[in-house]
């Protein structure tokens, strides 16, 4: 690709994540339901971790989960649902019809979730963490950011995976992506550790990102352990994007294909 | 080579609760180039799948479409920066603002955001678009006006083959004629060439130069508006529709 043709693909890629936070902008009413649901919901963690007696250690263990699932969601929600919000707003074929390439389409859509992602959880964990005196004295910050930054890159992936499914489904695509989240929330031990769950279960969730994440990051917050003593989480996390991004994007222009000989790039709703 | 485009024997089914409904039965046609072509066809008649299938939205059956010599399956990329389209519905996000919907239809063609802003707001000046408007939501202006930025839209990308699908139905009178005469400005501006599909017979006669008439998925008559009344001792076009398919427009929608 020449350089006329990056420019144009970074343009078209900024054009996404920009209309994203337009969209955000005007839709701000439903931002603020949604931000108050997940404010009470880590609230709620933050006290069934009180009511367990271990202290701010406990409390800690569930806000995390809480916080960290409300980033993960949004990663996979934003890029999961990408095709089947412009079906919905009725510009799926004005996006599809037009020369962005669609790895630029899904990297601006990604690059969108993942800054407004980080965004929210931001202010989510200042809204929460003075309701619990949190301390955060102990946490090893650079360690914490190589999760996040490694866990979104895995997150993507599984994220692209899901966008397939409205796509060649446009009735009940979204639907089987929400019982894939709710799976995920179940596996990846976002409240428990998943020692706890039967053997077969536990086996189950050494495939989610999630689950070595949230493993990670219990112990850079918690334990103030660095980047060395974390890459049992990292490696194999790193190693899960570097497939399933790929992937994700390989299964989503099959998906394409396969909607365009079907005739479902319509938009309905 | 003057064609612009060029349809052969094009054949599209579709799959609906088990049965297979045959869309496009083996459609050709070419266009040349600067021509204002029109496709005239009640509902269902197979003018909207032809649209798709230019615009790389939908995959053949069976045929080949070429647009200025490039294969549209083949050479989807190429086409799609030759092309654009306006559609029955205006399909835009409704709550964002006409500059925030140009914006995002110039960005995603590969305009940097600075240059996008002068041309956006120039043609938003063009189409008739009060400035006071131009930062309020889509879903505030009237089916005539976001047709005018459906057009603003598609003409923003300078495309070299417009594909304009019913683009005044479900106008008040004022604002069809409104949107004709930008339309006919506009294509003389960008020296652009037009594929209308329409169900106004009136409208067919005033802007295209020549014309086909679908029906059941295929092309049944095909002529300059003149000659196909000669030929058929038609008054209007309407009089030609009914002779060829042998009901009147409105009866050939309900039959659909």
């Amino acid at each position: 690709m020449n350089k006329s043709n990056t420019l144009k693909e970074f343009y078209a890629g900024l054009a996404v994540m920009i209309r994203n936070f337009d969209l955000v902008k005007r839709y701000w009413k439903w931002e603020v339901v949604f931000f108050a649901y997940t404010i009470a919901n880590t609230v709620t963690m933050g006290f069934v971790g009180k009511s367990m007696g271990g202290g701010n250690r406990t409390i800690l263990y569930m806000i995390i989960g809480a916080t960290m699932w409300s980033y993960l969601s949004v990663l996979f929600e934003v890029l999961a649902e990408t095709v089947a919000w412009e079906r919905w707003e009725g510009t799926i074929e004005y996006t599809f019809m037009s020369p962005m390439k669609r790895i630029t389409h899904l990297l601006g859509t990604c690059s969108f979730a993942i800054a407004y992602g980080m965004l929210r959880t931001f202010l989510l964990f200042i809204i929460v963490a003075p309701l619990f005196g949190i301390n955060l004295a102990g946490m090893n910050v650079s360690a914490t950011l190589a999760v996040l930054a490694v866990a979104s890159i895995s997150f993507t992936g599984f994220g692209m995976m899901g966008a397939v499914l409205p796509l060649i489904s446009p009735e009940k695509g979204v639907q089987v992506v929400h019982i894939f989240q709710a799976f995920i929330l179940m596996i990846s031990g976002v409240y428990y550790s998943v020692s706890v769950m039967p053997k077969w279960m536990e086996m189950l969730s050494y495939f989610s990102p999630a689950t070595y994440a949230l493993e990670a990051m219990r112990k850079t917050v918690l334990n103030g352990e660095g980047i060395w003593t974390i890459m049992d989480k990292l490696v194999p996390m790193a190693l899960m994007g570097a497939i399933l991004l790929p992937l994700g994007l390989f299964v989503f222009k099959w998906g394409e294909r396969f909607s365009k000989r079907r005739g479902f790039l319509k938009r309905n709703g | 080579m003057n064609s612009a485009v060029k349809v052969h024997d094009i054949k599209k089914n579709f799959k609906k609760s088990g049965k297979t409904i045959k869309a496009l039965k083996g459609v050709s046609f070419e266009i040349e180039r600067g021509e204002v072509y029109g496709l005239l066809g009640p509902n269902g008649s197979g003018k909207s799948t032809l649209i798709r299938l230019m615009s790389t939205l939908l995959y053949p059956d069976y045929g080949k479409i070429e647009i200025f010599d490039h294969d549209v399956l083949k050479e989807e990329n190429a086409v799609k920066r030759m092309i654009n389209r306006v559609s029955v519905e205006a399909s835009f996000f409704m709550k964002l603002s006409a500059i925030e919907n140009l914006r995002y239809a110039c960005g995603i063609y590969g305009f940097p955001f600075g240059r996008s802003k002068e041309r956006i707001l120039s043609i938003l000046e063009q189409v008739g678009i009060p400035k006071s408007r131009f930062n309020d939501p889509l879903e505030n202006f009237s089916r005539g006006m976001q047709q005018k930025v459906a057009i603003s839209r598609a003409f923003l990308t300078s495309p070299i083959l417009m594909l304009l699908d019913e683009p005044t139905t479900g106008l008040d009178p004022k604002a069809k004629r409104e949107v004709q005469s930008m339309v006919k400005n506009v294509v003389q501006k960008h020296d652009a060439t037009i594929l209308l599909t329409t169900h106004d017979m009136e409208e067919a006669e005033k802007m295209c130069d020549r014309i086909s008439i679908i029906h059941h998925g295929k092309i049944v008559a095909e002529g300059i508006p003149e000659k196909l009344k000669e030929q058929y001792s038609a008054q209007t076009l309407e009089d030609v529709f009914l002779k060829v398919i042998g009901v009147k427009l409105e009866e050939a929608d309900e039959d659909e």
